[in-house]
């Protein structure tokens, strides 16, 4: 409750803060002050004090798993915010509202992890997508921009419309949108409408995940859009509206007893042969990062596939390590002046830290051990290993990672292996600690990846 | 009047909007299929909610609730859709100051 409400409180302090400071270093500044209080307000309610105790009828429900995925969100929206808002604030001039959006957004993400109620789900999602068309095409004269825009706007909201014809069928089979008077009276009634209503349901939320078949808008939206905000797109926000679908499967698909299983594992090598096989065949870094996230959408499915305590450690370590790693890659990228994978040549040469910790953060998504992202992929193939059945989407997964080392191989090869000399904008040594800083977290935690989740139990 | 019937006119309309949204080719008329979408679900909505009300009357039936939330929910639908109707005539509005043009197979260029 403390996030969702002081979220949509500075959201609004910063829209009013554009009026009265003209100074974007200022506005920078507020913003980064607001996110840390947010953080700590966030953490304050784990340990169980909450700032504001409103009643939602049970229509909201805080639960450690969602409050610790908060505080995964806001701190790495945090070190967004650290290595990103300069060029935030070069987007264009309405920086202030670029800030007010973001915690906007946040405040979707802090409903979608705590929801209780379809209404709630439904409210969630749209905070979160309405701030993030605008945020795609804040690049008012940038034609790829408005394109992105449109894109993702007439795709959001066509998905929006399945959403809630899948919520109506729900209510009309149930008679409630209350996910625990739907699972408690699960195999009673109209169980025709209800089957309908999951799968729209299913499949509006598949669109705005980007798992195949419903991933065609990703690339282009994620292309076209500003590379800061792609970065907050592709990571904190993606991972939140999962986290809001392990909260939906958990409670009713998990209890509803159909064969659900083989079409989530059907969507779920879809989604990772689309994704890492057309990644290889991009030239631009940008672009490939876009289809990364698909194949990565592919990895995090495995939590919906396998429902237990395994694969809820491995969403919370997925969502970390991918958001700490992407947000990284993205914040070197904004900095590059040419995003082919020709732009990269050299680079460790004209920028010795920026390649190494790149370097660290692509082996991170690869999967490599030592680092998080080979945690995160072991808990999730652990956990679908564990519930027994399918496992040759174990194999497929596996055989899917080795392909994705080829693409994340090929720009550590440009950096390292190529002759170049790779522009880019000028780099201060405070982005450089902060980049070394997330390096070492990625590989502490790929040590010791209890460290994060000993606190979804105690 | 039977609760099949708005059933039959609700989705006939969703169906109309999905149709609609896949292939025509103006940005407006898109957009206000999608529109379409969304009342039809208010629709269905609204009569889901007169169903309800009619079992809670009858005991036999035992529901917990009277389907008040229902119409509640359809509101919400009203406020969000006037919400991205402001945004999406804004992001049009921008597209056509840019291009002269509301035809999405302008929406090309991100293709390679």
């Amino acid at each position: 409750m403390n996030a969702i409400i002081l979220s949509a409180i500075l959201g609004v302090v910063l829209m009013f803060s554009g009026i009265f400071v003209s100074n974007k270093v200022m506005l920078k500044n507020i913003a980064i002050a607001g996110m840390v209080l947010l953080l700590a307000v966030n953490i304050i309610e784990m340990n169980g004090f909450r700032v504001f105790d409103v009643n939602t009828r049970n229509m909201l429900q805080f639960n450690r798993f969602g409050l610790l995925f908060n505080s995964i969100a806001f701190a790495a929206t945090l070190l967004y915010f650290l290595l990103s808002a300069r060029d935030i604030t070069r987007v264009g001039i309405n920086v202030a509202e670029y800030f007010a959006l973001i915690f906007f957004i946040l405040c979707g993400v802090a409903l979608v992890s705590s929801f209780n109620s379809l209404l709630m789900l439904f409210l969630g999602i749209e905070i979160i997508s309405i701030p993030l068309y605008i945020l795609t095409g804040s690049d008012k004269r940038n034609l790829k921009s408005n394109e992105a825009a449109l894109k993702y706007f007439l795709m959001g909201t066509f998905s929006t419309g399945i959403m809630l014809m899948g919520i109506a069928l729900i209510y009309g089979a149930k008679g409630s949108f209350s996910l625990d008077t739907i699972a408690a009276t699960i195999n009673q009634g109209r169980d025709a409408w209800f089957y309908a209503g999951l799968l729209l349901l299913l499949i509006s939320m598949a669109f705005k995940v980007s798992v195949a078949p419903f991933h065609f808008w990703t690339p282009d939206v994620y292309d076209g859009a500003p590379t800061v905000f792609t970065s907050f797109m592709a990571t904190i926000v993606k991972a939140a509206v999962f986290i809001g679908l392990v909260r939906l499967f958990d409670i009713i698909f998990a209890t509803s007893g159909t064969d659900w299983k083989l079409m989530v594992a059907v969507l779920t090598a879809a989604t990772l042969l689309v994704g890492n096989i057309t990644a290889i065949f991009q030239q631009s870094v940008k672009r490939m990062l876009a289809y990364s996230s698909i194949a990565q959408a592919g990895f995090m499915m495995f939590a919906l596939f396998s429902i237990n305590s395994y694969s809820k450690e491995g969403i919370i370590l997925y969502a970390l390590g991918y958001s700490l790693a992407t947000v990284g890659i993205f914040a070197v990228l904004v900095k590059m002046k040419d995003y082919t994978f020709e732009g990269f040549n050299g680079l460790a040469r004209t920028q010795p830290v920026l390649a190494a910790t790149t370097t660290v953060f692509l082996l991170s998504l690869a999967g490599i051990p030592l680092t998080i992202g080979f945690f995160a992929k072991y808990f999730m193939l652990a956990s679908a290993v564990k519930s027994g059945s399918h496992l040759w989407l174990v194999f497929f997964a596996i055989l899917m990672a080795v392909v994705s080392v080829y693409y994340y191989f090929r720009v550590i090869q440009s950096m390292y292996f190529k002759e170049g000399a790779a522009e880019t904008e000028p780099v201060s040594s405070g982005f450089r600690w902060l980049l070394i800083g997330v390096a070492a977290v990625i590989i502490l935690l790929g040590i010791f990846p209890n460290m994060v989740l000993q606190y979804l139990y105690f | 009047m039977p609760i099949n019937s708005y059933i039959f006119v609700a989705i006939a309309l969703f169906s109309i909007g999905v149709i609609g949204v896949l292939t025509r080719r103006n940005a407006i008329i898109i957009f206000m299929c999608i529109e379409l979408m969304l009342n039809a679900v208010n629709l269905l909505l609204v009569a889901f909610s007169k169903m309800h009300l009619a079992d809670a009357a009858n005991p036999a039936l035992k529901v917990a609730t009277n389907g008040a939330d229902g119409q509640l929910f359809v509101f919400f639908i009203m406020v969000v859709a006037a919400a991205e109707v402001t945004v999406g005539l804004a992001i049009i509005v921008m597209m056509y100051r840019n291009t002269h043009s509301v035809d999405v197979n302008f929406l090309n260029r991100l293709k390679n």
